[in-house]
């Protein structure tokens, strides 16, 4: 069952359920950020409606700055602004920012502790139409292995809004990703965030049963997975949810916990299983506790267009693929 | 007009030849860098951390100084030695360039060392990042100036064009870029490498102010800068021409000489050209 203590949306099981784009949430918490803290300063590179970085615009002119089609430039004029004073938040698609100016992310924001938020918009397939050259699927793994850059994978607007929030209140290079469809609303307003810190979604072993086998997943997906997580109920097979939207640093003690009951692992992200929250996972198992495994995500493969529907289900990340997934790794466990 | 007399001048330049000869130094005991662009910018550099900045080597974070963010990183030998006799860091530090546990990185690196501004070393994003605090004085409402020193070589980039337009199209007066322009890069003379000309009527037609100097003429050089203060309407470039290697005669114009140090015999005999002021005078010192 859902997790009481985390005060998620009580409607997500529920046909109606309540869906708005996670890069909503981003817009909101940069106006919000905007009114608290003087400092903040927002760039965006010829995409400022599509991320959502217009609110900021329109209501605090002068600290915004539109830098055309030029993510190169964005991420190294936000590195002079971070080493300033002032807390700079550069938008773009994730495939072009940290993509296009992975170089200038690196040397420029990470290696010269520059306070620069990197917000990575239409993360994912999900994109849809738009096609593979607009689907971000190694964003994570490419900013992930960078030093002193941590990395967020909120899994709703809601989230979003308070993963934004957050990086503006933390000091150093933080990178957001998020995606650009309407997607369920799997927290609410009371549920808390803290970076860095993992959370039990759900837990289907509380009536005494011993969970069988934890999901750790990050972003809209995690939405699939407590699908999952309920039909598998059905077949009397027990999980447990965890929701790691910080994927660096990585909530090694929740983690850790988990596994230790559940002793096998279905990771579960809209990304390359390579580099991506499954590896920082695998990492961690591997030198700690090692158990088996299985990823759900891309398969070394580019995407393509179609429907965001249709393309979760085609490169397998569906419910059903994560159920079988489970099913699996349940094998080699017992095996 | 100028604001310098010609004591003033003649002490410029001694100490410019002092730096020339701490790079062969400090060049011939890393065992590896750039040899031409610093000497070459010496000159410049001088006239900046001695006459034109505004700035405190004993607080060297001191709000309201003026910054001097270098672009083209390979080139920081000449400005760790100027740090170093401005008075930023002991000149004995000078001998760890490019070592074990330095605070001199091959590349400078600003959370390393007080005086560096920036992280630079990859070619092309250091006016970006000028530019970005360019606007965080101005939305401050600071008086204070930034500095850009770039190569001509990295022109070749687009993040530099990008910052170019950028700078042009926000009106960054407290932004002056000097361009280091020795015509050489690594793989030969910039060209043939990738023809830049004519720069001067790139930079206008991108709305910058554009300014020419002998990048070996302190006093025309100062003129150039403070003309720029002048200038509200646009940012100014001041293209500076500069031999490269200047000083020592076997490295000036050579494109040879741009990634590479001296070894022994090379830094002696360029030693004895810079502290014979090219065998203008007889004695040497030491």
């Amino acid at each position: 069952m859902l997790n009481e203590q985390l005060k998620l949306n009580q409607k997500i099981f529920e046909k109606d359920v309540e869906m708005k784009p996670a890069r909503d949430g981003y817009g909101e918490g940069l106006v919000i950020l905007g009114e608290e803290n003087q400092s903040v300063v927002v760039l965006s590179a010829d995409l400022t409606e599509s991320t959502r970085a217009e609110g900021f615009a329109k209501k605090f002119p002068e600290r915004f700055f539109e830098i055309g089609v030029a993510e190169q430039n964005m991420a190294t004029i936000a590195a002079g602004l971070g080493i300033s004073g002032k807390i700079p938040f550069i938008s773009s698609y994730a495939v072009f920012s940290p993509g296009r100016n992975y170089e200038q992310i690196r040397t420029t924001i990470a290696y010269n502790d520059s306070n620069v938020k990197i917000a990575g918009a239409h993360a994912g397939i999900s994109v849809g139409p738009d096609g593979a050259t607009h689907q971000a699927t190694e964003d994570m793994a490419i900013m992930r292995v960078i030093p002193n850059m941590r990395v967020i994978c909120p899994c709703d607007s809601i989230e979003t809004r308070k993963a934004t929030l957050a990086a503006g209140n933390m000091w150093g290079p933080v990178y957001i990703r998020f995606g650009r469809e309407k997607s369920p609303m799997i927290t609410s307003n009371e549920t808390p965030f803290i970076p860095g810190r993992a959370e039990i979604l759900w837990n289907s072993s509380v009536n005494g049963k011993k969970p069988d086998v934890a999901i750790i997943g990050c972003g809209m997906l995690l939405y699939n997975a407590l699908i999952a997580a309920k039909e598998l109920e059905n077949e009397k097979i027990s999980v447990i949810v965890v929701n790691s939207h910080t994927i660096k640093p990585l909530d090694e003690k929740t983690i850790l916990a988990v596994v230790d009951k559940t002793k096998a692992v279905v990771t579960v992200e809209e990304h390359q299983i390579a580099g991506g929250l499954g590896s920082a996972v695998a990492e961690l198992l591997a030198q700690r506790f090692p158990v088996p495994m299985e990823f759900v995500g891309m398969h070394d493969t580019f995407g393509e267009s179609g429907k965001p529907s249709e393309l979760i289900e085609k490169y397998g990340m569906g419910v059903k693929d994560i159920k079988e997934a489970v099913r699996r790794v349940l094998k080699r466990k017992n095996n | 007009m100028s604001d310098l007399h010609e004591e003033k001048i003649k002490y410029l330049e001694g100490m410019a030849n002092r730096i020339r000869e701490r790079i062969i130094e400090t060049l011939l005991e890393a065992g590896s860098g750039h040899s031409a662009g610093p000497l070459g910018m010496a000159d410049i550099f001088t006239a900046l951390y001695f006459h034109i900045l505004n700035h405190n080597p004993k607080k060297p974070n001191w709000p309201d100084r003026d910054r001097l963010v270098l672009s083209c990183g390979h080139i920081c030998p000449v400005q760790y030695v100027t740090l170093a006799y401005a008075g930023y860091f002991p000149l004995e530090e000078l001998k760890t360039l490019r070592k074990l546990n330095s605070r001199l990185q091959g590349h400078p690196h600003r959370t390393a060392l007080p005086g560096v501004e920036t992280t630079s070393g990859p070619l092309g994003s250091g006016l970006s990042q000028a530019i970005g605090l360019a606007l965080a004085a101005r939305l401050d409402g600071k008086k204070y100036r930034i500095y850009c020193v770039a190569s001509d070589g990295e022109h070749d980039e687009g993040n530099f064009w990008e910052a170019v337009m950028f700078a042009g199209k926000y009106k960054l007066n407290n932004l002056t870029l000097i361009v280091d322009r020795n015509n050489i890069q690594i793989d030969g003379y910039t060209e043939q490498v990738m023809p830049l000309e004519p720069l001067r009527e790139k930079y206008e037609a991108f709305r910058w102010n554009v300014l020419g100097v002998d990048g070996h003429n302190i006093h025309d050089f100062v003129d150039a800068v403070n003309e720029a203060k002048a200038i509200y309407e646009k940012p100014t470039v001041i293209i500076a021409h500069t031999i490269p290697g200047k000083g020592v005669s076997f490295m000036e114009g050579e494109y040879t000489w741009h990634g590479k140090p001296p070894n022994k015999e090379e830094a002696k005999k360029a030693l004895h050209e810079l502290r014979t002021l090219g065998r203008h005078i007889e004695s040497e010192h030491e």
